[in-house]
């Protein structure tokens, strides 16, 4: 660890440029899957414990249509509106049946889903790990001590058109203002005369298709399997438990909180601890919150 | 609260099914053995996850933790060289045991996995239940993930390469009925205590808690207290199953001892499917369940986990008070509906009325 | 509490269900059929190179069968496997080879993927006198532990990247001053490779500089690689199965690593040749077995005539990893085995089995009295640009330093 540290700031700093490089693609991406949860969560008390399932299948669609020759925009294009239909239909068939449960039961069915979308995609396309490789440039700096692939550029102009067009959206349009409201108050939404279950479905359909694209991004710049979903979901859970509801720049920041921290634990503690990392800042998060709230003698809810 | 008849009744094939299965079928001994120890996950589960509204998705660790202590103490009480030295050869060192070494081995160490499940549970209390809903359930998800990843970079414990445990000394029928034994011993004890538990106060206040803690606490109910034995019960016997289990498998690691995705959930889902809050709902829940499981393993190869998690959507979508209050409303004249002052009836009665 | 009659009631119909469905069991030799049994991951983390064990399994099944089957005491038998999923998880693997011996009367095992799913599962067979001929589980110190019915046709692990070792040494004037990466996934598999590594290590006395350990769902091992570029190794060494060696491959393009030897396990099972062609350039993989091995038997012909043959039944392979081929070795080991001892009493067979010495399309097969394969060697192969792999037998057939045209 000592040793980590001084390559970290004595031998070559400028490997930090990496690592907050990297950092950044990383928290980009965990952003997009992680606003959907919030939106899921924040509208329709959802917990998805598939979301990360979601990015994979994305991740398996952007490779199917990959192989089939179809160029990286037109993915997107294809992608998003594939799983928002998923995501509706996912609604339908069940997650309209559970909204006014309470929490666990959101959690386990959620769970049942990402189980059946784990074993249907390794049905599917098999168990290996597969990527998309676009084969494009990969620029360096700095002697060849820093890298950036084009590929990764491009996934985070994506990201960041992404996000854009999500908060515009939810600004502007008439469905975001109607998302906006009914998480505000369902109640006084559906007295206005908005279609509440409608908006859910939306909501829903609207998460799946962000995720589809992550899952895109996700398979363009790293590799994919069958099983991976889960820890998308921890990550998506970690963000939205430090950034709270709805909030997209807080969101995004804590993404970008995220991927910093764990490129750093990596670096400095060793590789054994990246995947405790995003899970320790969970936990660190709901502790703080806790004693902050203890002295009002209240509780974290 | 005393056994009526159909108490008397229900437990009496049970215990038959329990003490003749494993004669009659000896081949399924081990399999019978995971079911109690499924009843036992979910039951003790039940007594923070049901009865309180606290769902923790991290009762594994206590369970994994338990199995690396007890795998310490039998190796550290007789094993000359220690822990690091058995561990780092791994695998090569086998020492010989003999049989009263081995058994007291496995009594300190179950009964050290159990009072350090106990003492972690109440580490963890202390800033864990300021949480509420989902964050609890969060929460105690990330816990049971640090410890595992925490655990395997312990090259104290084998670190990745995992435990071989002691060899069993003597034959193969007697260790099945000998582990058998064990696993069935404390689902009873754990059952008669969360019986007798449920009946007396602290029933009547985890309920509370559920229902509505803020209440529960400005009537004078110390609901942090009765929230701390709750966890603590679940994470003793998790401990000592959890040692039992370790020594079951011959061989753990990282996966053995933290099946997260698999076992930590599974318990929860049992208490669902049977209908959680209750006594009974656990037991049946991890009977159905496995049997369910078992029978999709067998004829379904490769579709299992489609099977499983149909189940588990369907179940949890359609049959939302778990099949103890489907049938309920499905069918009430089978229960004759009947003013019960028992608690465990009451709730039974509200989770219909909801 | 009125209703626990109906609990009861739901309980032991439950129970008695249980006993119907899992009941079906089959006896070892049914008809003019053996079975084999045998619990390997299709599912979970494993599932790759499960699958690739479970082709390997099936050829040599085939292939066993349309030549007439196993002759014992004169009668032609054929060979079937019944396989259970273990999920990539021990505990699992541990229950199912139970349910294989004792619900389903299995009496001949076929090893599971992976040295953590046969450390598992080896107490078990031993426990019921069943014998295993395993084909993937590596780790040394499952010979270590007295097992009398575990045979493995494989080289054990510390082979696997040690040569790998010896080359750095030879291609550097001081093997002292050689420095040395480490990337192993956390797992008993890779833990006993890197054990293997370490010792040559402290033999010649190397430096190792980075040691990280790689988690089991890290999908990302950018940090490491950053270090690596950082220090400059002069070797780096992975091993974490099909998707460490799939995401290294990829990463180590993403990021130019220039490190003038690299050498990780697993190459043709994740098919990095295929997959990163460009990166992949120089690699040294170890392998069990090649396809140009001037090594053959009756039944398969050459290595080269099984690789053919393979591929016809699998045509999704552009290399067959060695994981199929050892799988067709262990099945052909029953075969030889059961006409030696001429009886299915399965002491008889194990007997039978630890005294097999046999050439074969995978290599040479005699089991040492710890059941591992004292025969065959281990080999090295290095991918060239045109995503072949050459034999590397010393040090001088090696491209070194590695071509990089990134």
């Amino acid at each position: 660890m000592w040793d980590n540290l001084q390559l970290l700031f004595v031998w070559a700093p400028i490997i930090n440029v990496q690592i907050i490089l990297d950092g950044i693609f990383v928290g980009a991406v965990f952003a997009l899957s992680a606003y959907g949860l919030a939106l899921v969560w924040g509208v329709m008390n959802i917990k998805n414990l598939a979301q990360g399932d979601f990015v994979i299948m994305g991740g398996y669609l952007a490779f199917a249509l990959h192989q089939l020759q179809v160029p990286l925009v037109l993915i997107l294009l294809i992608v998003m509106p594939l799983m928002f239909i998923f995501g509706w239909i996912i609604y339908i068939v069940m997650i309209r049946r559970i909204l006014d449960q309470d929490m666990f039961v959101s959690l386990l069915a959620t769970f049942g889903l990402s189980l059946l979308l784990q074993q249907v995609i390794n049905l599917i396309f098999g168990p290996e790990v597969q990527t998309i490789d676009m084969e494009m440039p990969v620029y360096d700096a700095f002697d060849n001590m820093v890298t950036v692939p084009s590929s990764k550029i491009i996934t985070l102009v994506l990201a960041a058109l992404i996000a854009v067009a999500v908060v515009v959206f939810m600004k502007r349009s008439r469905a975001g203002q109607a998302i906006r409201a009914t998480a505000q108050d369902p109640r006084a939404a559906r007295v206005l005369g908005i279609d509440i279950d409608r908006v859910y479905a939306f909501t829903f359909a609207f998460n799946a298709a962000l995720c589809g694209a992550a899952g895109v991004l996700v398979s363009i710049i790293w590799v994919i399997q069958p099983f991976y979903g889960i820890t998308y979901s921890v990550r998506s859970f970690a963000i939205v438990t430090a950034a709270g509801l709805g909030n997209l720049p807080a969101v995004i920041g804590a993404g970008f909180g995220i991927g910093l921290f764990e490129k750093y634990t990596g670096t400095i503690l060793g590789t054994a601890y990246e995947v405790a990392a995003p899970v320790t800042i969970l936990l660190l998060v709901l502790i703080y919150r806790q004693f902050q709230m203890r002295r009002n003698r209240q509780v974290v809810r | 609260m005393s056994m009526n008849k159909k108490t008397m009744f229900t437990y009496g094939g049970l215990a038959l099914f329990g003490i003749l299965g494993p004669m009659l079928f000896p081949q399924y001994t081990l399999s019978i053995a995971y079911l109690w120890m499924m009843v036992l996950m979910a039951s003790t589960w039940d007594t923070l996850g049901g009865q309180m509204g606290y769902n923790s998705l991290g009762n594994i660790t206590f369970f994994g933790v338990g199995m690396y202590v007890s795998a310490i103490v039998q190796i550290s009480f007789f094993y000359d060289g220690g822990v690091g030295e058995y561990t780092s050869a791994m695998g090569s060192i086998k020492p010989e045991f003999t049989a009263a070494e081995y058994f007291w081995g496995l009594g300190l160490g179950i009964l050290a996995a159990g009072i350090v499940g106990l003492a972690l549970s109440l580490v963890f209390s202390s800033f864990m239940f300021g949480l509420r809903g989902p964050y609890f359930a969060i929460g105690s998800l990330g816990l049971a993930i640090a410890v595992a990843e925490v655990t395997i970079t312990i090259d104290y414990v084998g670190g990745a390469s995992g435990i071989s445990m002691p060899l069993f000394p003597g034959d193969i029928e007697f260790r099945s009925t000998f582990f058998y034994i064990l696993c069935f011993a404390f689902t009873i004890v754990s059952h008669f205590l969360l019986r007798w538990l449920y009946s007396t106060q602290f029933g009547l206040a985890a309920n509370a808690i559920r229902d509505d803690e803020d209440k529960a606490e400005a009537m004078g109910i110390p609901t942090l207290a009765y929230k701390r034995i709750g966890w603590a019960i679940a994470a003793f016997f998790m401990g000592c199953i959890g040692a039992v289990a370790g020594n079951m498998a011959g061989f753990i690691d990282k996966e053995v001892a933290y099946p997260i995705p698999t076992f930590g959930i599974f318990m929860v889902a049992m208490a669902l499917l049977g209908g959680k809050g209750t006594l009974w709902g656990p037991v049946l829940g991890a009977i159905i369940f496995h049997v369910v499981k078992e029978a999709t393993w067998t004829y379904l190869l490769n579709l299992q986990w489609v099977a499983l998690g149909l189940i588990l959507i369907i179940n949890i979508v359609y049959f939302q008070q778990g099949i103890m209050g489907w049938l309920k409303t499905k069918y009430p004249e089978l229960f004759g509906i009947v003013v019960d002052t028992s608690n465990i009836a009451d709730d039974d009665e509200k989770e219909v009325a909801r | 509490m009125k209703h626990f009659s109906l609990k009861a009631t739901i309980a032991s119909a439950a129970v008695v269900v249980s006993m119907g469905v899992t009941g079906a069991a089959m006896a070892r030799v049914d008809g003019d059929t053996i079975t084999l049994g045998s619990s390997i991951s299709l599912t979970g983390k494993y599932a790759t190179n499960g699958l690739h064990t479970q082709r390997g399994y099936d050829y040599a099944v085939k292939v066993i069968n349309e030549a007439g089957g196993v002759k014992v005491s004169g009668k032609s038998y054929k060979l079937a496997v019944k396989y259970y999923d273990d999920e990539s998880t021990p505990a699992r693997g541990a229950q199912l080879a139970e349910r294989l011996i004792q619900q389903d009367g299995v009496e001949y095992m076929l090893g599971p993927y992976s040295s953590g799913m046969t450390k598992a599962i080896a107490p078990v067979s031993e426990k019921f006198g069943v014998p295993m001929v395993e084909a993937e589980g590596a780790s040394r110190s499952l010979f270590t532990q007295g097992y009398k019915y575990l045979f493995a046709v494989l080289s054990t692990s510390e082979q696997y990247l040690a040569t790998a070792i010896d080359f750095a040494a030879e291609k550097s004037p001081d093997p002292k001053s050689v420095k040395i990466a480490l990337a192993f996934e956390g797992d008993p598999f890779s833990m006993d490779v890197r054990a293997g590594v370490m010792d040559k290590i402290n033999e010649y006395g190397m430096k190792v500089i980075i040691d990280d350990q790689l988690p089991a769902d890290l999908s990302d091992m950018s940090t490491t690689l950053t270090k690596v570029k950082a220090l400059k190794p002069d070797a780096l060494i992975i091993s974490g199965h099909s998707k460490g060696a799939a995401t290294a491959a990829r990463q180590i393009d993403e990021m130019k690593v220039n490190v003038p030897m690299i050498a990780m396990t697993h190459c043709e099972a994740a098919k990095v040749q295929e997959k990163f062609p460009k990166t992949s350039n120089g690699f040294l993989c170890p392998t069990q077995w090649v396809e140009t091995l001037s090594k053959s038997d009756p039944m398969f012909g050459s290595a080269a005539e099984w690789n053919a043959g393979f591929k016809e039944d699998y045509p999704s392979y552009t290399s067959v990893p060695y994981q199929s081929a050892q799988a067709s070795a262990a099945v052909y080991v029953f075969k030889k085995a059961f006409e030696a001892a001429n009886s299915f009493d399965k002491d008889k067979l194990r007997d039978a089995i630890s005294a097999v010495e046999m050439e074969t399309f995978y290599g040479d097969i005699k089991f040492s009295a710890q059941g591992n394969n004292i025969a065959k060697p281990m080999f090295m192969r290095q991918i060239d640009a045109s995503g072949t792999y050459n034999l590397v037998e010393k040090a001088d057939d090696m491209a070194y330093p590695r071509k990089v045209a990134y």
